[in-house]
């Protein structure tokens, strides 16, 4: 990085290893409070969820991207809009199930796990679990209810980082959205 | 580069999980500021190290600042330090009057109750990233009215 401070007025990038690194504090913060992997993860899935709440509004205002049709299409948005919006990068999407109602988000370079090694210590912590999270809480917004976990992790020794997604059921309009 | 949203929610986030853990138990609450100020701190240590690598040797504590201010400041918060004041004693007032993580809170004296929680893990990314230039220091934080903060930088001496 340059000494000349580039006044860009383009605000709403920033640095992304502010993110990485803060989002590495607190994971590490979680793993000193609860001294359980799966707690751990529970606590991320958590606060993703949180944030995918409120990230959807975020998401919808800035995109002009209306209801989609099908599930195929909300794949689409998810891994060419918003994974890209948010974070950078363009998942791949494979493994449609025949059905249609399951598919996989294959990262590439996942941006959270620029600066990390998993000590042997925490096998069963799925570091980055909160995007699990973010995306079940956003979908929940657009009546969805879907079903996200990571299957394969590069953190973990696997050749890719997999999240497979599945499409559970439409949340009915008049029903109030389920709370946390 | 990532957009700017995830780390607000994320910032948000953290400090609800804090600070609810704490609810029950109001003694806590220092214990958690000090929490969020210890994150920061890493997160603080990381960045300046990144930032640094390719820049020329600082000249003195004030080109430090300077240098916080401007460039750290700008690449965080994407603007400058709007003031800078010192006694030249070791203290140092950085003034941004439009804080981006209060911006979004209220433009008043709303909510100044809750200002601290927002600006405890910004304290710890200054002395962290002053600490990894080797100088240590404390740095508290003032808002009377928001969005506008103050820093206090206080160099400890070795």
């Amino acid at each position: 990085m340059s000494r000349q401070s580039n006044r860009t007025t383009d605000s709403k990038k920033m640095n992304s290893e502010l993110f990485t690194l803060t989002y590495g504090a607190l994971v590490t913060q979680l793993c000193k409070d609860y001294e359980n992997d799966e707690e751990v993860n529970k606590q991320l899935d958590k606060m993703g969820y949180n944030i995918g709440v409120r990230l959807i509004e975020d998401f919808l205002a800035r995109s002009s991207i209306g209801r989609c049709q099908d599930f195929r299409e909300t794949a689409d948005v998810i891994a060419k809009s918003a994974f890209k919006t948010y974070l950078g990068i363009t998942p791949s999407v494979t493994n449609w199930s025949p059905a249609g109602d399951e598919f996989s988000l294959i990262l590439e370079n996942n941006p959270l796990v620029d600066f990390v090694e998993l000590p042997d210590t925490h096998s069963t912590l799925i570091y980055s679990n909160l995007l699990c999270g973010v995306l079940r809480g956003a979908l929940e917004m657009v009546q969805m209810a879907v079903d996200v976990r990571f299957v394969q992790d590069t953190l973990r020794g696997d050749n890719v980082t997999e999240i497979r997604m599945k499409f559970i059921k439409r949340i009915e309009e008049n029903l109030p959205a389920g709370d946390e | 580069m990532a957009d700017e949203a995830p780390f607000q929610f994320l910032h948000n986030e953290v400090i609800q999980y804090l600070f609810k853990s704490a609810e029950n138990r109001e003694t806590e609450n220092g214990r958690n500021v000090t929490k969020l100020e210890n994150m920061g701190f890493r997160v603080g240590q990381g960045l300046i190290e990144r930032m640094t690598k390719d820049t020329v040797r600082f000249k003195d504590e004030l080109d430090i600042m300077k240098f916080i201010c401007k460039d750290f400041w700008t690449c965080v918060f994407k603007k400058q330090i709007d003031n800078l004041r010192t006694n030249h004693q070791g203290i140092y007032v950085l003034q941004d009057n439009k804080f981006r993580l209060l911006s979004q809170l209220s433009a008043g004296k709303q909510y100044l109750e809750h200002a601290p929680k927002y600006l405890a893990f910004t304290c710890g990314l200054v002395r962290g990233a002053l600490s990894n230039l080797g100088v240590k220091s404390i740095v508290t934080s003032e808002v009377s009215i928001m969005p506008a903060c103050k820093f206090q930088v206080m160099i400890q001496k070795m």
